[in-house]
């Protein structure tokens, strides 16, 4: 009797999976489009983009892509771009590079996305370069401040966004030769390139001697304790962290833990104060009070800004009224940025019109700064202004620096922001 | 007693592997980019879940380790073609050369853990494998200067032949790269499995001290066999990297090592067909279940969690049905189905599959027991 149960109950799982195969593969098949430009119709148009979702790294990063997507749910509402939806494939790697490998083939090979925009993460998206250039997928507006993506000759179809860890080094290391000099300044960085060309960035201003000490930290190691250990030992009176979000939060309360008093200055990418603020919960008050940070987009909690009212109300409308922080402000500032090359790109979009589109530049957004996209420039945002965290508030303070990737010196820009469009959409 | 073999086990063996090459050329052409790359990465997996039935269902060798020996392979193939590469060598030879490269490192660290573990059993020998599944790849934080850490290595690659056209998509010569290592390695381990060493590991696996007593140089078996499965890791592990074209410790963790014990188990632990089911299955699992997120409307919240958990949740299912209902796993389901479907076509008596047909020859004089 039991024998028949077994057998039964083998034929039953292996006719599923069978069936499964079938439906599976036939419905791999129906999905191809016979456009001849990928992932355009007459009605639609479609991106992708890898994400951590989960894991170590998500923390608030998670919240970009749905506030992308927000933003175009509300351009499609208005008609689309020259009547075309723009359908966006929001695909988990958890910051895993071999995770990265698949979906982005995954995108491009089987949904064939028009483009990738926005790559999150610069270990991740490091790995899928030469297969995105290979295929020549427009690989547009990397979530990242590597110098990897400005690389026109080898990779002419990636484009930067975010200022340059490089930059932004020597940008905070002037501020802190101007602001703290003769107090010793070291750094703590994620041990990949975020955290190298920050570094680098630092030592170019300050000189190699200037930085004391540096430290490191992985990813998958989240005891940080033996590093903001060493810190300390190193009397250290100014910390720059060239973190992601959840490890800003780690190594700010380990510091506490320790009895370790620092100014902690720390980067865009891992300064947004309602992130940190979630993770530190009771603590980020009295901890994150006086943190220094600097941000190439308007602060959330600038109620004059245009661009901040405008971005809360789609927000409240598309976003499922989602808490405001840097993560849904960034998502809001790129959606926008990729519709203005999309309607650049012309009627009929190409692969190649759009990167010719966005290399052709002159778009004026969010950004304190402008974008410093050309024929031989693919990085993003040049300009960095300072900020600091003052009542539980990030404001910004002072001048808009800006700098290049190489010796050149730390200048103030005196441009002013443009303000956006009426209804919000570029025209 | 049976007629004796008329054409010997290698022959035999090439042809089953040459008409199988016949048939796969003829597959990728059918696939789609896509497919073929999946096709690749089943290849891939095939190559290192090979050796591990054969270690694991011949010789009851349990290894919880091989994903990082699969990481020893890649990281050899990615530093040479790297150095290939910074010498401008871009002859395909060269990734051959890598390739054996890679599976000369994994030897070695194989022949290392081996002979550590000889006089290891059962859980023993687990836990300490499991070490080393866990512990490997963090010498890539350690010694982030070579290894670059948790960011990896890219890997050079010389681009495809331009013999094979402007427009051939890479993703089918990586198909074809990634079939013919797996049919090398299944035709080694076919032949290996048939011959000397083969009995031996299976005498071992089935009773060590008689086996022993019968004159099998025991521990040097056992390392043989753990030896030999970790060459074919380091193998798969190379084709990882080729086909990723990138290398980074978070493509090696444990849970690598226990989907390929998981490809083994579900496939059928001992037999090279049972590899290739479990690694078909390992890829298409994760396929298949991100296409059931992807097809169901459900709250971002819950997407997005389930995303990375579903394939994790229906392997443990299809585990935890495969060990109640078909111990023997997928292979050992097609066995008895073919048998049954052989007895019902001649008529004989099936659900007894141990006898002999009624007209087949008296059984030796020498008295065995069943």
């Amino acid at each position: 009797m039991f024998r028949s149960l077994h057998r039964g109950v083998a034929v039953a799982t292996i006719a599923i999976l069978v069936a499964a195969a079938g439906a599976c593969s036939s419905s791999g098949k129906s999905g191809s489009s016979t456009a001849p430009v990928p992932g355009v119709t007459d009605t639609e148009v479609v991106v992708g983009t890898h994400t951590p979702l989960t894991g170590p790294a998500a923390a608030g990063y998670s919240k970009i892509s749905a506030a992308a997507k927000a933003y175009f749910d509300y351009v499609n509402a208005n008609g689309g771009v020259n009547g075309r939806k723009i359908t966006y494939k929001i695909m988990d790697d958890g910051y895993n590079p071999a995770t990265t490998q698949q979906v982005v083939r995954q995108l491009v090979l089987q949904d064939k996305v028009f483009a990738i925009l926005n790559g999150l993460g610069t270990p991740t998206h490091t790995g899928v370069l030469d297969f995105l250039n290979t295929n020549k997928v427009p690989d547009l507006f990397v979530a990242s401040g590597s110098l990897s993506w400005n690389q026109p000759k080898k990779y002419p179809y990636t484009f930067g966004y975010n200022p340059d860890y490089t930059i932004e080094g020597k940008i905070l290391a002037s501020y802190l030769k101007a602001n703290f000099a003769g107090q010793k300044v070291c750094t703590f960085g994620q041990n990949d390139d975020f955290g190298a060309d920050g570094l680098k960035g630092v030592q170019a201003v300050l000189g190699a001697s200037g930085v004391t000490h540096s430290e490191t930290y992985t990813v998958t190691n989240t005891n940080v304790g033996p590093a903001i250990a060493a810190l300390k030992q190193a009397g250290c009176q100014v910390t720059v962290s060239f973190s992601v979000p959840g490890f800003t939060a780690l190594a700010i309360g380990t510091a506490a833990q320790l009895g370790f008093k620092t100014q902690w200055v720390v980067s865009n990418v891992g300064a947004d104060y309602a992130t940190l603020a979630g993770l530190l919960k009771a603590a980020a008050g009295p901890l994150l009070e006086g943190v220094i940070s600097d941000s190439y987009l308007p602060s959330v909690d600038d109620t004059s800004n245009g661009w901040i009212s405008l971005f809360r109300r789609l927000n409240t409308q598309y976003n499922n009224n989602a808490p405001f922080d840097g993560n849904v402000e960034y998502g809001f500032s790129v959606a926008y940025l990729f519709v203005q090359a999309l309607k650049a790109a012309g009627k009929n979009p190409t692969r190649q019109s759009i990167v010719d589109a966005v290399e052709k530049n002159g778009y004026s957004g969010p950004g304190l700064f402008k974008l410093r996209f050309s024929k031989d420039d693919h990085s993003g945002y040049g300009g960095l202004q300072m900020g600091k965290v003052q009542g539980g508030k990030q404001t910004l303070f002072g001048p808009v620096y800006t700098t290049d990737d190489g010796s050149g010196a730390v200048t103030e820009s005196n441009s002013s922001p443009a303000s956006p469009p009426d209804n919000g959409i570029p025209t | 007693m049976t007629t004796p073999r008329r054409v010997p086990t290698l022959v035999r063996h090439l042809a089953g592997a040459a008409v199988a090459a016949v048939v796969l050329f003829g597959l990728t052409y059918v696939l789609d980019p896509f497919r073929d790359y999946q096709l690749a990465t089943a290849a891939a997996y095939l190559c290192a879940a090979a050796g591990l039935t054969v270690l694991i269902g011949l010789n009851g060798q349990l290894s919880l380790g091989h994903g990082a020996l699969m990481a020893v392979g890649a990281y050899s193939v990615a530093m040479v073609q790297n150095q290939f590469g910074d010498h401008g060598v871009t002859a395909q030879w060269a990734l051959v050369a890598s390739l054996a490269a890679g599976v000369v490192a994994a030897t070695l660290a194989g022949a290392v853990i081996g002979l550590a573990a000889a006089r290891l059993r059962g859980p023993y020998l687990a836990g300490l494998t499991l070490v080393v599944a866990v512990a490997l790849p963090a010498v890539t934080t350690v010694f982030s200067g070579t290894f670059h850490g948790d960011q990896g290595l890219s890997v050079y690659l010389p681009p495809v032949p331009d013999s094979l056209g402007a427009d051939f998509p890479v993703e089918r010569w990586q198909a074809w790269l990634a079939l013919a290592a797996a049919l090398l390695t299944l035709l080694v381990l076919a032949n290996l499995v048939r011959g000397r060493l083969g009995r031996s590991m299976r005498a071992i696996r089935d009773n060590e001290v008689a086996a022993s007593l019968a004159g099998i140089p025991v521990a040097r078996v056992q390392v043989v066999a753990f030896v030999v499965s970790a060459a074919c890791a380091g193998l798969g592990g190379g084709m990882f990297a080729v086909l990723a074209q990138s290398v980074s410790p978070d493509a090696f963790t444990l849970t690598l090592s226990l989907n390929l014990l998981l490809a083994v188990v579900v496939g059928g632990s001992g037999s090279l067909a049972g590899a290739v089911w479990g690694s078909l299955l390992l890829v298409l699992l994760r396929y298949w279940a991100d296409e059931l997120t992807g097809g169901l409307s459900l709250p971002a919240g819950l997407r997005t969690r389930l995303a990375g958990n579903l394939p994790l949740a229906l392997f443990g299912l299809l585990l935890i049905v495969v060990m109640m209902a078909a111990p023997g796993g997928v292979q050992g389901l097609l066995s008895r189905a073919g048998r049954w479907v052989r007895g019902r076509l001649t008529g004989r008596p099936s659900h007894r599959a141990g006898l002999p047909a009624p007209d087949a020859e008296p059984p030796a004089p020498v008295a065995s027991h069943t």
